[in-house]
């Protein structure tokens, strides 16, 4: 196997998205989220330029799922929503599909498996895991058992890749360097321990620290 | 961008024209201009710089701006020629101008003795069409330490008790060692291994007005924003710019050559950016196009007088793929190494070069590099244990903990030479310019198989030295996908098993050159460039003593 195998792969999935944000929408969409990230307080919000409004939070509350809020920010302090709905109007456009159609299907899945929940963003997390579980493929194993409200939706053909399409996209905003659209104020990089400069010094690490500089085999074997 | 171009007509018929700008037509260009002739160099990707390398992961890993674009180039692959092949990627190479050596992760080893002989010295092995070279290690020794002072490589002379005899001392010292590097030092030494520095065509001193590595962490994949990588675009096509006889003419895709009723190339039909088809004329023509692209540009070229293919009297054009077997073994420890930081390889071990037959079972050898070549999101998708969640806290948690405490070693090893596995003209999927595409037939050799495993095994003992808190591989599976694209123009003696002679001249057509990945006749142990840039400074020596004595008309 080479060394760009395992590499040149994953991001292309192939997917949908339009509506433009209205801006009188903004503080409706804020309280439905119940996000703060800094685009809340900014003066101007960003527009989003694929997704509705009430789409965006959605699509928020999966992202938020797949990188959650704990001790430390997750997708959502990453502005990961804001870097998606960018990524489906330039370099992702073909993601689009996935989205059009796996939203829809998202909403239909909450109605079957939780009636009584409106909406994704409204189920409780556990809900929202399972709901998303169910797009995952895997066997039924002792460990891992189909939940009774997954097994007439998990197989449905059509929107396979729509979670997988979300996960990508959420990795991808969430640890892209932040010059770039996504992992705002650098918080995937600092969650992963990736110091934010373009310029590094040795000793990188702890076990290079204390390296005496090259020696021979030879040269080491005679000081013992 | 350039300094003092020459614009030449499509009409002048220049000494040479090359195609493709990478590791081998770099050099070319350099070479041959620097020699005296007028040189025009047809890239097909665009012409980019320092100024256009960011560390933006989308443009390298979704939009492809460095590589071969799958859309508009689609390939098929298939494992043997008796099944149809299906449209999947086949292939990355760099498409732009410096080629595959503006993302690669500049790994530049040579060639030891053992490659250029091996046939002979281990016999026949079942199911390989195994050769010796036309040249010896001897003969390329001059020119590996060419590339390793005026390409720019960073070394220690005789760190390494297996390396083969040099005529120099590297013209730098190596890099500074990362923390993986250290771990694989100590774990191989314990073993009664033999780690050394790894030799890089990287920077580590400012050389040549280039920049010293910053250690950015974004190597692999992207192009140096400070042109401390030793690309041809940094180190090779700007001195040939200087000259004031070469011209780079990016954004033109060769997809013929032109013969006359003689037999003889008369220059390179290409595409520019709005798929104008022009002819560059030239009185001889150098294809440097990788082990893909060169093969497919003589297939296209089949007329009435060369009807399987301009140069394939042979009928071998194409085959004999090589993509170098191995992979990649991972481990994980105690505290954090930072591996990100800095370029990919600090450390690399060749004891296992040659190993005998007759003990283990297989022919070929091969080494373990430490590394850590992931970029923050490539690692999210690739640098997990398995069976961490895909997503969710424990994925969150997984990532927290990981990223700065892991390390690969990456088993580079020989492939042997099969003749079935293949680049050839798919009957039926077209490029975006309406050309066949590139078509992959491959099936690796048992032996590579054998060998990877081995490899393996010995990665793994060495993390268990080391004290690795976690390590993991997967068994060597049958390889469908290559960037090392090695053997499918071959070098040789005779004309019926071969495609060109020991001066990169074909066999059939007098005046046309090929020189690149295609050239090799053996895989050597993985991380071939050094030896294509070696073989590309050897053959402008050829072609210029032939020129100079009137055999190709120049």
């Amino acid at each position: 196997m080479n060394e760009l195998n395992r590499r040149s792969f994953l991001l292309r999935t192939g997917t949908g998205f339009s509506a433009a944000w209205i801006a009188a929408n903004w503080p409706a969409l804020l309280s439905a989220a119940t996000h703060g990230h800094d685009a809340a307080k900014a003066a101007t919000p960003p527009k989003f330029e694929f997704f509705a409004p009430e789409e965006a939070v959605e699509v928020e509350a999966i992202t938020a799922r797949i990188i959650p809020t704990d001790e430390t920010p997750g997708a959502r302090e990453a502005g990961v929503v804001y870097f998606i709905d960018h990524g489906l109007v330039t370099f992702g456009v073909d993601d689009q599909k996935a989205y059009r159609e796996g939203l829809p299907e998202l909403q239909a899945r909450v109605k079957e498996m939780f009636p009584s929940v409106a909406k994704f963003s409204a189920a409780t997390p556990e809900q929202q895991d399972e709901i998303l579980d169910s797009f995952e493929e895997h066997a039924e194993t002792p460990q891992k058992a189909i939940k009774p409200a997954q097994r007439s939706v998990r197989r449905r053909p059509g929107a396979q890749n729509f979670f997988e399409t979300v996960r990508q996209h959420t990795i991808v905003g969430f640890l892209i360097d932040p010059d770039y659209g996504g992992n705002r104020d650098g918080v995937g990089w600092k969650l992963i321990g990736r110091e934010r400069e373009h310029v590094f010094q040795s000793p990188f690490g702890y076990y290079d620290k204390d390296y005496p500089g090259w020696q021979s085999a030879a040269k080491e074997a005679d000081k013992t | 961008m350039t300094v003092d171009q020459p614009k030449y007509k499509t009409s002048d018929e220049v000494d040479f024209v090359i195609v493709g700008s990478g590791a081998a037509g770099g050099i070319l260009a350099k070479e041959l201009s620097t020699n005296g002739f007028r040189v025009v160099v047809l890239e097909q990707g665009p012409y980019l710089t320092e100024a256009d390398f960011t560390h933006n992961e989308i443009e390298i890993l979704a939009l492809d701006k460095l590589t071969n674009h799958p859309k508009l180039q689609p390939t098929t692959v298939r494992k043997t020629p008796d099944e149809k092949a299906k449209p999947q990627r086949a292939l990355v190479y760099g498409r732009c101008v410096g080629g595959t050596s503006v993302h690669f992760t500049a790994n530049f080893w040579r060639f030891h003795e053992i490659d250029f002989i091996e046939r002979s010295k281990v016999g026949p092995v079942t199911g390989a069409n195994f050769v010796d070279w036309p040249i010896t290690y001897a003969d390329l020794e001059p020119y590996y330490t060419k590339v390793e002072w005026e390409i720019g490589v960073s070394g220690l002379a005789g760190a390494s008790p297996f390396d083969p005899p040099r005529s120099k001392p590297y013209p730098m010292p190596p890099l500074p060692v990362k923390s993986s590097g250290v771990i694989f030092e100590r774990a191989a030494r314990k073993l009664g291994w033999h780690p050394y520095p790894a030799p890089m065509a990287i920077l580590s001193q400012a050389r040549a007005g280039r920049s010293a590595c910053v250690n950015c962490g974004f190597c692999l994949g992207f192009g140096c924003e400070v042109g401390a990588k030793s690309s041809s675009l940094v180190a090779a096509i700007r001195v040939a710019e200087r000259t004031g006889r070469c011209e780079i003419r990016p954004n033109s895709y060769v997809h013929r050559i032109e013969t006359d009723a003689n037999g003889r190339a008369t220059g390179a039909v290409y595409f520019d950016e709005k798929r104008n088809t022009h002819l560059q004329k030239a009185k001889a023509v150098v294809v440097c196009a990788n082990g893909a692209e060169t093969p497919r540009l003589l297939l296209l070229s089949a007329n009435k007088q060369f009807p399987n293919g301009l140069a394939n009297s042979s009928g071998i054009v194409g085959k004999n793929l090589m993509f170098n077997s191995g992979g990649v073994v991972t481990g994980q420890f105690e505290h954090p190494l930072n591996d990100y930081k800095g370029y990919a390889v600090s450390r690399v071990l060749h004891d296992f070069y040659e190993l005998d037959p007759q003990k283990v079972g297989f022919c070929g050898g091969g080494g373990l590099d430490a590394r850590f070549d992931f970029t923050p999101i490539s690692f999210a998708f690739g640098g997990l244990p398995p069976g961490t969640p895909r997503w969710g806290k424990d994925f969150k948690a997984a990532l927290a903990q990981d990223f700065n405490r892991t390390m690969e070693i990456f088993c580079h090893g020989t492939s042997l030479p099969v003749e079935n596995n293949s680049f050839s003209l798919d009957p039926d999927l077209k490029d975006a310019w309406g050309l066949p595409a590139l078509r992959l037939t491959y099936k690796d050799h048992p032996d590579d198989l054998k060998l990877g495993n081995w490899l393996f095994a010995r990665a793994n003992e060495l993390f268990d030295a080391a004290g690795a808190t976690k390590k993991w591989s997967f068994p060597a599976g049958e390889q469908q996908f290559g960037v090392h694209l090695l053997g499918t123009c071959r070098m040789g003696n005779d004309a019926k098993t071969s495609v060109i002679n020991a001066d990169h001249r074909t066999h059939d057509v007098k005046n046309l050159f090929l020189c690149d990945g295609s050239s090799l006749v053996t895989s050597g142990r993985g991380q071939p460039t050094m030896t294509i840039e070696a073989l590309a400074f050897r053959a402008a020596d050829r072609i210029t003593a032939l020129a100079k004595r009137g055999e190709i008309s120049v």
